[in-house]
């Protein structure tokens, strides 16, 4: 019940899930994990006090974004990757990925292991939440022009995704 | 509530599970998806310091990532689609010629 | 323990057991107002008019050989319809179906009849409406029949289609209201004007209305909008390889996302639980009584019309409902801006 507890729930399923993400072979359950990956870390924008993104996350990633893989897994099909490689050695247990997944996981432990060591910057402050009023006043003020570009900008994919997948009409465009 | 470094912890480590998954897989759908996967831990840490600060500012710049984030997911699946039919592999390895 | 966290743990309880009820009831409503329509009897011989026969068909679907067919993926397969019933009983989490009430005085603080009262209640619905999708999308891919995963497809491509103008009429209404929460929405409905024209959101925006549930009905695959589960042309769409008790949550899945569509409509734009005679604490009367007319009305869409076909279907969604929505809307801002709400 304490949000503690619950930040080390959502926090574990969020990195459980990502790393299922990259593991998977099948692409379908890629897709499916990293939909439990956003749900949880959904959760943690609640817990974080913005409930308003947390269900944007649902709204846009989980059920809008994540849709959209799916159904371009379903209309590909092609569930392997089929490399030089020998196809019955799991995707990241290959030379390559070995190799530089030691490297990387090196890195991050340093990494890791310095950002422990430069002190607790200490618990939320008891500063205001803001309210979706309080967002939306802030959108639409200071940050009009960036949605107004960002309504472009998605005019723009639509446009474009369209164009992209179209099949090429017989006899050449 | 649990501190601010333990958020920007997990961002982190969820960011280079996203960067290891683009650098590792061979499949464009598992790239594009780990590309997600990094810009979810950057929202993460957007929200973190917005609720540390008191600012709206964390949750509107979310917003937009969101936005950019969907509009990228969709242009790049259209890509992928587009060079799937050409070449009927999903390794980005097999793209290695510039000429078509 | 409390009293206020005992009522609640009670409330949660008696909404998941009300909603399977209401599966129950709906099954045969279904039937009775199709006979009716059809001028014949319908269900009339499982007990008296008839009413006993959703126990039968329950102890039937119960009964029946869980089949799977063999080049299915066994884990989507069964992921699926676990997927869609969820995503139906968590909608109506969120919907107030009644004023605070004390029950006579035993909890002081007011029990809201609502399972969870967020102050964001109206994107949650959206955002699970989102996540039934995968339900069916799903359950056409893992069962691996050109029948399924034509009606899956199909379907949740109708399904993503209707879920702008959905939005967009539940914007306009936000715009209205000024509020994202569902009890403050249904708490400015109280009241009338000139002492006899209820205040409800229905009469300030009757296209959005109109919009809500035809966008509602494209939602739960009902007709006129069922062609991806239509029996004469794709056998039975995306549950087509289910049986038995899997097909008995999808089953259950569509009415009572029905339920939770009607609900929905009710708590946004006739006044939720507001009615004239009855005192605000027996208010949840009048609150079935509304959602009931909904369903009957959906029965009636249902049996009165003919289906639309596929491709009718979408560039409706696409080209009629979509721009009505976004010009509802902007009428609606622009009607608040100068009449000031």
């Amino acid at each position: 019940m304490a949000p503690e507890a619950l930040f080390y729930v959502f926090g574990a399923v969020a990195v459980i899930a990502s790393l299922a993400v990259i593991g998977q072979r099948n692409p379908i359950y890629s897709v499916l994990l990293l939909i439990a990956s956003f749900g949880a870390l959904s959760g943690l924008y609640v817990l974080l006090d913005a409930p308003f993104v947390a269900v944007i996350q649902i709204i846009v990633y989980a059920g809008a974004i994540m849709v959209l893989f799916l159904f371009v897994v379903m209309l590909l099909n092609a569930p392997h990757e089929d490399t030089d490689y020998d196809e019955r050695v799991h995707p990241l247990l290959r030379p390559g990925p070995m190799r530089f997944g030691a490297a990387l996981a090196v890195a991050l432990l340093a990494e890791l292991g310095w950002a422990l060591t430069r002190g607790e910057t200490g618990d939320f402050g008891t500063a205001s939440v803001p309210s979706v009023a309080a967002i939306g006043r802030a959108l639409f003020t200071d940050y009009a022009f960036a949605f107004e570009v960002t309504s472009v900008l998605i005019l723009v994919a639509m446009v474009g995704a369209v164009v992209l997948a179209r099949r090429d009409a017989p006899g050449g465009r | 509530m649990a501190p601010l470094a333990d958020y920007l912890i997990l961002s982190g480590v969820l960011f280079s599970i996203g960067a290891a998954g683009v650098f590792v897989r061979r499949n464009l759908i598992t790239i594009l998806l780990s590309i997600e996967i990094m810009l979810n831990a950057v929202n993460l840490t957007f929200v973190a310091f917005g609720r540390a600060l008191g600012a709206v500012d964390g949750q509107i710049i979310v917003f937009f990532v969101m936005t950019v984030a969907a509009a990228e997911a969709a242009v790049g699946l259209a890509i992928v689609i587009s060079l799937f039919r050409h070449r009927e592999s999903l390794n980005p390895d097999t793209f290695t010629n510039l000429k078509w | 323990m409390t009293p206020l966290l005992f009522g609640q743990i009670v409330l949660t309880l008696f909404v998941f057991v009300a909603l399977l009820s209401s599966a129950a009831v709906m099954v045969y409503m279904e039937r009775k107002v199709a006979a009716m329509l059809q001028q014949r009897l319908g269900p009339y011989l499982v007990g008296p008019k008839g009413l006993l026969q959703p126990f039968a068909d329950v102890i039937k679907l119960m009964f029946k050989e869980e089949l799977r067919p063999l080049a299915a993926d066994p884990f989507l397969f069964a992921l699926a319809p676990i997927i869609s019933a969820c995503a139906a009983f968590a909608a109506f989490a969120v919907v107030p179906f009644g004023a605070e009430t004390t029950i006579f005085g035993w909890i002081p603080e007011g029990l809201r009849l609502q399972v969870a009262d967020v102050n964001v209640a109206v994107l949650v619905i959206f955002a699970i409406a989102s996540m039934s999708v995968y339900g069916i999308v799903l359950a056409g891919w893992s069962s691996n029949s050109k029948y399924s995963l034509l009606g899956g497809l199909r379907s949740s491509a109708q399904m993503i289609s209707y879920e702008l103008s959905y939005g967009l009429a539940l914007a306009s209404v936000l715009l209205v209201a000024n509020s994202l929460s569902l009890t403050d929405i249904v708490n400015h409905q109280a009241g009338t004007w000139l002492g006899f024209i209820p205040k409800w959101f229905v009469v300030v925006q009757p296209v959005g209305f109109l919009i809500y549930m035809t966008a509602g009905i494209a939602e739960t695959n009902r007709a006129p909008f069922d062609f991806p589960e239509a029996e004469q042309e794709l056998v039975a769409g995306y549950h087509t390889e289910y049986s038995s008790m899997s097909f008995a949550m999808f089953f259950l899945a569509e009415y009572i996302n029905m339920v939770t569509v009607s609900a929905v409509a009710t708590d946004l734009f006739l006044g939720g639980w507001h009615g004239p005679f009855l005192p605000a604490s027996l208010g949840w009367i009048w609150f079935l009584a509304k959602v009931g007319a909904i369903l009957f009305f959906y029965i009636w869409m249902r049996w009165t019309l003919p289906r639309y076909r596929y491709d009718q279907l979408m560039r409706f969604g696409w080209k009629v409902l979509l721009p009505l929505a976004v010009i509802n809307l902007l009428v609606t801002a622009a009607g608040v801006l100068y009449l000031g709400a």
